[in-house]
C-alpha cells in the first residue's frame, strides 16, 4: 500500500507486521533512465499465502519483483526477508523468471537446468551425489517432466519449458517462491499443472508470489492480491481487495482492453 | 627424427597446443554469451597493454606485459560497456570503436618509441613466431627428463602451461556459476551470483591467455582459437561439458595439423621453406569449423 | 610543416592522397551509418580482414603472368573478390547453423586472415616476392605511392561516395523503418546486399590508406560519434559524413608529414578524438550530461518520497533522503518536519492524491500517461480539470 491507506505509524508494531511477512519492500523505486518503472513502493506479502502481482502492461510488476530479489538495483527503497535484509536471506528465495529472459539455444539437458537449483546449496565445487540426481529427478515428475529429463532445453514447448523452471525452483527448497508471469505462453494442461504445484506449497506453509495478468483466474488461484500501476493502488485479500473499483483505479482506461484481450486469448 | 624433432618442433608444437586450448575453454563461454568478438577486441588491445607497459618499464618483462595487457583488456572492456550503455549504442558498434582506436594507440605508440632493440613490432604482434621457439640443448626424448636441458627450453612453454592451468583452475571453479549465468541471468542474480563480476572475471582470464599466447604466436591465432573450435563443438553436442571437452580437442588438433602442415607442407609440395605456422593453425581450424558447420549432428538452428 | 599538409602544399601526390581520404572518410562515415542502424557494424571487421587472402593471390596470380604484381588495381580486384566470399561465408553460417552473426564474423575474420597470413609468407619465398610491399595492406602506407595509385584512389573514393549519394534513399529507409520500406515494396534482402556491396567497396578503397585491420574503425566511429548529437536519421547521416570526411584530411595530411608512421592508426586516432568529444559532451546523451541528470533525478526521487513520508507520519528510513531533506530545510535532524516540510508534504500528497484520481479515470486518459511520479499535476491538467478532480477527492464516494 501506499499513500491510500492510513498507516499505522507506531514502529513497534509495524516492525513486528514485517517480521511476520515473508516479503516486505519499503519506499522502493526503480527507474529506467528518467522515468519511474515502480515508484515508492510499499508491500508485505504474507507468509504462507498465494499473492498475486496484478497491473496493466507496463505497470512496473517485474520490475517489483526484480528489484525484490535485488536482480535490478533500486533508485530508492529498502527490501527485507522475513524481517531480514535480504542478502542474508537468499537461500530461501526461489525465483523462476520469464521465460523470454533465457538462452534457449544454451546446451543444457532439462536434468542439468533442474540441478542449476541445487547450485546455492552444493556451492561452488560440492560433489553431486546420486541423492541429488534423484531429488533433481522427483522435483521434475512433481510438475509431471520426468519423461523428458535428458531432452535439450531448447527442444521443449513453452509450457514444458515453464514446467521445467517451476522443477528448477522446487529444487532449491526454498520458503518463497517468486515467479514471473508463471502462464504467459502456457498450454492449459501445464497451467493446472503448476497451479496445483504452488497450491500445494502453499498447504505446506511456502510463500508464493507471481506476476498474473489473467484478471479472470486471480480469485481462484490467489489468496491475496497486490495492484500496481508504477505504484500500488491497493493491496490485500483477494476478497475484500480484488473489487471492481480497485480494477477501474489500476487499469484506468484500459480496464476494458485489458478484458477483452482475454476474451479474444480465451476465445 | 627423435632428436631434432624434439629440439626443433617439439616445443612449438607444445606451445601450440596450450595456446589453442587456453584460449578455446574461455571462448566456449564467450561464444554461448554472445561475446565471441570480446575476443576479437582483447587480442587487438594486448598490444597497446604490453607496449604501455613496456614503455613505463623499459623492460620486455612476463611480469609487466601481463599486467599491462591484463589492465587493457578490462580497460576495454569497461569502455565498451559505458559507451553501449551511456550512448545506448550496441555492443558490437562500441566494439568497433574502443578496439581499433586503442590498436592504433598501441601501433602508433610503437613505431614513436625506441624498441628497435627488443621484440616488439606489429607484425610480430599479429603473427608471432612460433617457429623460432626451438630447443637448443635437446638430444633427443631422454632430454626431457634431464633437468640441465630442460632448463633451457623456450621460457614460453612453462609460461603457457601455466596460464592454461590458471585457465583450467578458474573454470573449474567457477563452473557452476559461469553456467547458470551464461544460461539466465536474472535466474543467476536471483541466486545471488554477482554476474557483472563474474563477467569481467571470464573476460580477465581471456585476456590472460591472449598475453600468455600473444608472445610465442601473435593475435591472430588467439582470436581463431577462442571462437572456431567452440563454435564448431557448439554444433557437435548439446551439452556445455561435452562441447568444452569437444573444443579443446579441436583445439589441439588444429594446432599440431596446422603446425605440421605449415612445417611439411610445402616440402610435400616440392616446394621449400615453410609457412606461418600460426596461419596455418588458424586456417585448419577454420577447416575444421566448416567440416561441423557442414556435418556436426546439431548445426542446424533451433527454430 | 602540419599546417603545409593540412593546406595541401606537399605536392600533387600527397594532395591526392589527402583529398582521396577524405571522400573515403565521407563515403565511409555515410555507408557505416546504414550499417551501424542495422546493428551490423561488425560485418564490415569480417569484410576487411577477408580481404588478405585476395591480396596475396591476386598477386601471385600477377606474378605468374609475369607481372610485377604491384597493380594496386589488381590488388584490390583480389581483395574484393576474397572480402565477398569472407561476406558470403558470414552470411551462410548465422543463416545456415546455429551460430550467431557475431560468432560467424569471427570465425571468418579469423581464418581468413590466417589464410591470408599464410599466402604472404609464401610470397616471402618467392623471388619477386621479397619486395612486395603488401604488409602495407596490414595498416595502411600513403607513403611514397605512385601518381598513378594515388589518382586511382582519389576517382575510387569519389566514385564510392557517389554511389552512396545515390543508394541513399532506401539505405536510409532500410536502417530507419525496415517494416515501413517492405511495406513500400522494398525488399531489405536487396537493400541489405546493396548495402553490404558499398560497405565492400569502400573497405576495398580504404584497403591501401586505412589498412586491413582498422578500416572498420572509418565505417563505425563517425556513425557512432553522430549518434550522440542527433535523433533524426538525416543528420546522423551528414554528422557521420563530416566526422568521416575530416578523420580522412587530417589523418593524410598528418601522415604525409609522417611517412615513417602508417597511416590507418593517424586516421583512426583523429576519428577517435572526434568520437571522445561527442561521448563526453553531447548534450543529450553525452558523459556529462548524462551523469548530471541522474544525480538531479535520484535526488528529486528521494525528496519526494521523504515528503510523501513525512505527509503520512511515516519515518524515513534511508540516509540520503535524510540528508537531502535536513540540507532543504525540510526536516530537523531529528526527523520532525520543519513549518516549510509540513507545507511542502502537504503539497506532495495533494498532488499525489490528484494523480491517483487522474489515472484512475478514462476522462484523463492522455494526461495521464505523463505520470512520473515527481511531476506536480498542475503543468498537464487546466484548472478547470484541477477543480473537477479536487471535487472528486472531497466527495466521499472518491475511489481509493
Amino acid at each position: 500500500m501506499s499513500i491510500s491507506v492510513v498507516k499505522n505509524s507506531n514502529l513497534d508494531a509495524d516492525r513486528a507486521i514485517r517480521t511476520a511477512s515473508a516479503l516486505s519492500v519499503r519506499g522502493l523505486t526503480v527507474s529506467y533512465g528518467q522515468t519511474p518503472a515502480i515508484f515508492s513502493v510499499d508491500m508485505t506479502v504474507r507468509t504462507g499465502a498465494m499473492t498475486a502481482i496484478v497491473g496493466p502492461n507496463g505497470a512496473g510488476k517485474s520490475t517489483l519483483l526484480k528489484a525484490a530479489l535485488g536482480v535490478v538495483k533500486p533508485l530508492a527503497g529498502t527490501v527485507s526477508v522475513f524481517g531480514q535484509p535480504l542478502a542474508r536471506m537468499r537461500d530461501r528465495i526461489a525465483y523462476v523468471p520469464q521465460r523470454a529472459s533465457v538462452d534457449w539455444d544454451f546446451p543444457t539437458r532439462v536434468i542439468d537446468v533442474v540441478m542449476m537449483g541445487m547450485y546455492r546449496k552444493l556451492g561452488l565445487l560440492g560433489r553431486i551425489r546420486a541423492s541429488h540426481r534423484a531429488q533433481a529427478m522427483a522435483c521434475l515428475d512433481r510438475v509431471g517432466m520426468s519423461d523428458f529429463a535428458t531432452r535439450q532445453i531448447g527442444q521443449l514447448s513453452g509450457g514444458q519449458q515453464q514446467r521445467v523452471f517451476l522443477a528448477r525452483a522446487l529444487a532449491q527448497d526454498a520458503d518463497i517462491y517468486v515467479l514471473d508471469e508463471p502462464f504467459a505462453g502456457v498450454d492449459a494442461a501445464t497451467e493446472k499443472a503448476i497451479i496445483a504445484v504452488l497450491k500445494e506449497l502453499r498447504d505446506t506453509g511456502r510463500t508464493v508470489v507471481a506476476v498474473h495478468h489473467d484478471l479472470t483466474t486471480v480469485p481462484d488461484y490467489f489468496d491475496d492480491v497486490v495492484l500496481l500501476n508504477t505504484q500500488i493502488v491497493a493491496a490485500g485479500l483477494v476478497s475484500k481487495t480484488f473489487t471492481e473499483q480497485n480494477l477501474q483505479a489500476t487499469y484506468g482506461g484500459r480496464l476494458a482492453t485489458a478484458r477483452a484481450d482475454l476474451e479474444s486469448t480465451a476465445g | 627424427m627423435g632428436a631434432e624433432f624434439v629440439a626443433l618442433s617439439l616445443p612449438s608444437m607444445l606451445i601450440g597446443i596450450c595456446v589453442a586450448v587456453a584460449c578455446a575453454l574461455p571462448g566456449n563461454f564467450l561464444l554461448l554469451r554472445r561475446q565471441a568478438l570480446i575476443g576479437d577486441a582483447i587480442s587487438h588491445v594486448v598490444l597497446p597493454g604490453i607496449v604501455v607497459a613496456f614503455l613505463l618499464t623499459g623492460l620486455v618483462a612476463t611480469g609487466p606485459m601481463l599486467v599491462g595487457a591484463a589492465a587493457a583488456a578490462v580497460l576495454a572492456v569497461v569502455a565498451i560497456e559505458a559507451i553501449r550503455r551511456l550512448g545506448r549504442i550496441e555492443a558490437g558498434a562500441a566494439m568497433g570503436v574502443v578496439f581499433t582506436a586503442m590498436f592504433a594507440g598501441g601501433v602508433l605508440l610503437l613505431e614513436q618509441s625506441d624498441t628497435s632493440n627488443v621484440h616488439l613490432d606489429v607484425e610480430h604482434a599479429l603473427f608471432g613466431n612460433l617457429e623460432s621457439l626451438i630447443w637448443l640443448d635437446a638430444t633427443g626424448w631422454r632430454s626431457l627428463l634431464d633437468l640441465d636441458a630442460l632448463a633451457t627450453i623456450p621460457v614460453e612453454l612453462p609460461r603457457m602451461a601455466v596460464a592454461l592451468i590458471v585457465i583450467c583452475a578458474f573454470l573449474y571453479v567457477f563452473w557452476r556459476p559461469l553456467s547458470v549465468s551464461t544460461f539466465d541471468e536474472g535466474y543467476a542474480q536471483g541466486l545471488g551470483i554477482a554476474t557483472a563480476p563474474l563477467g569481467l572475471a571470464l573476460v580477465v582470464i581471456s585476456a590472460i591467455a591472449a598475453v600468455a599466447a600473444f608472445d610465442a604466436v601473435g593475435s591472430i591465432i588467439v582470436i581463431a582459437m577462442f571462437i572456431c573450435p567452440p563454435a564448431a563443438a557448439r554444433m557437435v553436442t548439446n551439452r556445455l561439458g561435452h562441447q568444452v571437452a569437444w573444443s579443446a580437442a579441436f583445439a589441439a588438433l588444429a594446432a599440431i595439423i596446422g603446425y605440421v602442415l605449415a612445417g611439411y607442407g610445402p616440402l610435400w609440395l616440392g616446394a621449400y621453406g615453410s609457412v606461418s605456422a600460426a596461419g596455418m593453425i588458424a586456417t585448419v581450424s577454420g577447416v575444421i569449423l566448416a567440416i561441423a558447420a557442414l556435418a556436426g549432428p546439431h548445426r542446424a538452428p533451433t527454430a | 610543416m602540419l599546417a603545409d599538409a593540412l593546406l595541401l602544399q606537399l605536392g600533387y601526390n600527397a594532395t591526392l592522397v589527402t583529398l582521396g581520404a577524405c571522400l573515403l572518410g565521407i563515403a565511409a562515415g555515410v555507408a557505416g551509418t546504414f550499417l551501424f542502424l542495422r546493428k551490423r557494424a561488425l560485418v564490415s571487421d569480417a569484410i576487411s580482414h577477408a580481404t588478405l587472402p585476395g591480396v596475396g593471390l591476386a598477386f601471385i596470380v600477377m606474378v605468374s603472368f609475369g607481372g610485377d604484381g604491384r597493380s594496386l588495381f589488381g590488388l584490390l580486384l583480389g581483395a574484393g573478390v576474397s572480402a565477398a566470399v569472407g561476406l558470403l561465408c558470414v552470411h551462410w553460417l548465422a543463416t545456415r547453423t546455429r551460430l550467431g552473426e557475431d560468432a560467424a564474423i569471427g570465425a571468418i575474420l579469423s581464418v581468413f586472415f590466417g589464410l591470408g597470413i599464410v599466402i604472404l609468407t609464401i610470397i616471402q619465398t618467392m623471388n619477386s616476392g621479397r619486395q612486395a610491399g603488401l604488409e602495407g595492406f596490414l595498416l595502411g602506407s600513403t607513403a611514397g605511392m605512385l601518381r598513378s595509385d594515388a589518382l586511382l584512389l582519389a576517382i575510387a573514393a569519389a566514385a564510392v561516395l557517389a554511389l552512396v549519394m545515390l543508394l541513399r534513399r532506401p539505405l536510409e529507409l532500410a536502417a530507419f523503418d525496415p517494416g515501413y520500406a517492405e511495406a513500400a515494396g522494398w525488399s531489405l534482402a536487396r537493400i541489405d546486399l546493396a548495402m553490404m556491396g558499398i560497405v565492400l567497396v569502400v573497405t576495398v578503397v580504404g584497403l591501401k590508406v586505412v589498412g586491413l585491420i582498422l578500416i572498420v574503425a572509418l565505417l563505425i566511429v563517425p556513425a557512432v560519434s553522430a549518434r550522440f548529437w542527433t535523433d533524426r536519421s538525416d543528420r546522423v547521416v551528414l554528422i557521420a559524413g563530416i566526422v568521416g570526411g575530416v578523420s580522412g584530411y587530417v589523418g593524410a595530411a598528418v601522415s604525409a608529414v609522417a611517412p615513417a608512421l602508417p597511416t590507418g592508426p593517424i586516421i583512426v586516432l583523429v576519428g577517435f578524438a572526434l568520437f571522445l568529444v561527442s561521448l563526453l559532451f553531447s548534450p543529450g546523451r553525452g558523459v556529462l550530461a548524462s551523469v548530471l541528470t541522474h544525480w538531479r533525478y535520484q535526488r528529486r526521487v528521494h525528496m519526494r518520497q521523504g515528503l510523501l513520508a513525512l505527509a503520512q507520519g511515516q519515518p524515513i528510513y534511508e540516509k540520503l533522503t535524510h540528508r537531502l531533506m535536513y540540507r532543504a530545510g525540510l526536516i530537523l535532524p531529528d526527523g520532525v518536519a520543519t513549518g516549510d516540510g509540513q507545507a511542502a508534504a502537504s503539497k506532495a500528497l495533494l498532488d499525489e492524491t490528484r494523480w491517483s484520481i487522474v489515472r484512475a479515470d478514462q476522462s484523463f486518459a492522455a494526461a495521464a500517461t505523463r505520470y512520473d511520479g515527481l511531476t506536480a499535476i498542475e503543468e498537464f491538467l487546466t484548472k478547470d480539470q484541477l477543480r473537477e478532480v479536487d471535487r472528486r477527492i472531497a466527495a466521499p464516494q472518491a475511489v481509493l
